[in-house]
């Protein structure tokens, strides 16, 4: 019976992972209400960077302090200079244009590093720790740390900061926030680099994991998608529990239930998205809008 | 009827005149390509009645390839049905599915429907992989090539160009008629504004899942042409690259005009083939970079670009009629917020 407690603590590690990709397109969306295809991409392209930074001799660590400046400040850019011009237009242009940001990072990761696998030294120890008769895998349990640390200061700043409230009122009440002073157009801006913090760390938790490569979060992505929309797309901690809550669900679904093994996961998240929208639109956390037509 | 207006007759007369005769100056490989274009096109025609016309995203049109080109392949294989029963079957059975996904489709708006089949687009590989039973699983399914009727003096690669482009013709033609109509004023109607289509009297039900169907069916005998041309499936060519090929083809091709189908189909065929040159991964950022740059710059595609060209040329030519069509793209017009 030390099986269910290991599978347990991995569909955890997993989980995180997908919260933080899914708080990433959480950040987004409630900033502008666009989903952002891109961000599993993004994230994949930073890691990328950390793996060429670690290449060229830099420690692991400073290479993901590195990385996490250098996604903050590109997805800033990348926010101005192409999300800028099509603020306003319909949804189908922004889904359209953060599709073609997908297939851009995709490629250009092709184009730099090649298809070829690569291994993506982790951070943590390899020994397993043992907690009463279990033993658990310590990068999971490092994945686990990381992450909700990331996902803890990320609400901190929200909550705390000058800017976090003001990312939040110009979320919530753009026309007003801009009579208060503040520059709605940068606070988005500014959730543009906080989503990528959010996805770099998440791909260079995973990396190690799944190996890295230009299709590493494609499916990450997709689980990341099902998170957020079970926890409901507008609420952060809901990305949080819902990415959680799917990562053990689907470890434990694909460990001991035969037909689903690991073919079906991804249809089953699949499943999860359209069930939820169906039943539950606004997932678990989320507050159902009454719109007057 | 303006489905008949002279330059509209003539200039498919001249497209159709040159289709049936460029095999005459092409090697078969040639052919071959163009057969692709002619699958293509019809897909991407799919594309624009339910997204150009009807304002419904999806990102997930490579699956209904996938059912079009296994169902064509496992009727092939299991019982034996001739291509010519087993093509029109996939555009039906695609069709179905379709009926299904647009009832989904129903509660489902803009940026949901686009998360949806997404995850649709990307979970098709591994459900072809996991039901081998009847998919043949990685190793997919092998068809018998085609060849010329008996009679028929020229070889197979030509004879099934002519019959994938006969089939996207009669296509193109039964589309523009019934867009012409009721049928396509409502699709247009309900994409500009539901709620003013609906109080005209407008079923949003009835018309929306119509447009998934019989976009889906042309996806599915698109996918049907494919399998054939290549007498293969696998379940790896069904990815989400499939579902962003057709995509790139409709935005790049124009999602306002009809002949966007055609161009789009044109530009996703040859474009990877000369991007490959340059290097393996170049395709995906040229596509990318594509998509990004119409969007922000001719949201009206090529098609759009070349009828604004010509009716920039011919004033004339700018009834009353022919702008507004051209003008009430979905792309330019921004939805309609309902407060």
């Amino acid at each position: 019976m030390q099986e269910l407690p290991q599978q347990i603590v991995s569909g955890l590690a997993t989980g995180s992972i997908y919260a933080s990709v899914a708080l990433a397109l959480v950040l987004i969306y409630r900033s502008m209400g666009v989903i952002n295809f891109a961000q599993g991409e993004m994230a994949m392209f930073t890691t990328f960077i950390a793996w060429q930074l670690i290449q060229l001799g830099m420690p692991v660590w400073a290479a993901f302090g590195t990385t996490i400046v250098i996604a903050f400040l590109g997805a800033i850019a990348l926010e101005r200079v192409v999300i800028r011009p099509v603020e306003r237009a319909s949804q189908l242009t922004v889904v359209i244009v953060t599709l073609g940001l997908l297939i851009v990072f995709n490629g250009l990761a092709g184009f730099i590093w090649g298809y070829v696998i690569k291994t993506f030294p982790s951070p943590f120890p390899t020994t397993p720790i043992t907690i009463g008769g279990a033993s658990f895998n310590s990068q999971d349990l490092g994945i686990i740390g990381v992450s909700l640390a990331s996902l803890g200061l990320i609400s901190l700043f929200f909550a705390k900061t000058k800017v976090g409230l003001a990312m939040r009122a110009a979320a919530l009440y753009p026309d007003q926030s801009r009579v208060l002073g503040i520059r709605v157009s940068w606070m988005l801006a500014l959730g543009w680099g906080l989503a990528a913090v959010v996805g770099a760390i998440s791909g260079m938790m995973v990396a190690p994991v799944v190996f890295l490569d230009p299709n590493m979060m494609q499916g990450i992505v997709v689980y990341a998608f099902a998170g957020a929309v079970l926890g409901g797309i507008e609420s952060p901690i809901g990305a949080v529990v819902g990415g959680l809550v799917l990562g053990v669900a689907l470890n434990l679904l694909g460990t001991y239930v035969e037909f689903i093994g690991n073919d079906l996961r991804l249809p089953a998240a699949f499943l999860i998205i359209v069930v939820v929208l169906l039943v539950r639109p606004a997932g678990l956390f989320g507050h159902v809008h009454v719109r007057r037509v | 009827m303006s489905f008949f207006r002279l330059d509209r007759v003539a200039a498919f007369g001249v497209v159709a005149v040159v289709i049936a005769i460029l095999p005459a100056f092409l090697p078969s490989y040639g052919s071959f390509e163009l057969t692709y274009v002619a699958a293509y096109a019809i897909a991407i025609l799919g594309l624009i009645i339910l997204t150009g016309k009807n304002g419904q995203i999806s990102l997930g049109h490579g699956a209904f390839i996938a059912i079009g080109g296994y169902a064509v392949a496992i009727l092939a294989t299991h019982a034996g049905v001739p291509y010519w029963i087993g093509i029109p079957a996939a555009g039906i059975i695609s069709g179905l599915v379709g009926i299904a996904i647009g009832i989904v489709a129903l509660r489902l708006e803009g940026v949901y429907l686009a998360l949806a089949t997404f995850a649709l687009a990307v979970s098709v590989p591994s459900l072809l992989k996991r039901f081998s039973g009847l998919t043949g699983g990685v190793g997919g399914i092998s068809l018998t090539p085609i060849a010329a009727p008996a009679g028929v003096p020229i070889d197979a690669e030509r004879w099934f160009y002519y019959v994938a482009w006969a089939i996207a013709g009669v296509l193109f033609i039964l589309t523009a008629l019934l867009l012409e109509g009721r049928l396509g004023r409502s699709l247009r109607a309900l994409r500009d504004n539901e709620i003013a289509a609906i109080s005209f009297g407008v079923n949003p039900h009835f018309y929306k899942t119509l447009a998934f169907a019989w976009s889906a069916a042309y996806a599915g005998i698109a996918g049907a042409l494919i399998a054939i041309a290549t007498a293969f499936v696998s379940p790896d060519s069904y990815g989400f690259n499939l579902s962003i090929t057709v995509l790139v083809g409709a935005v790049l091709g124009g999602l306002e005009s009809l002949w966007g189908a055609v161009l789009g189909g044109l530009v996703v065929e040859f474009l990877p083939l000369w991007a490959q040159r340059i290097n393996e991964a170049a395709p995906s950022v040229v596509y990318g970079v594509a998509l990004v740059a119409v969007m922000l710059l001719m949201p009206g595609g090529l098609a759009g670009g070349i009828l604004r060209l010509f009716r920039r040329t011919r004033p004339e030519a700018s009834a009353p009629g022919a702008t507004t069509h051209a003008d009430s793209s979905v792309v330019a017009v921004p939805v309609q917020p309902v407060e």
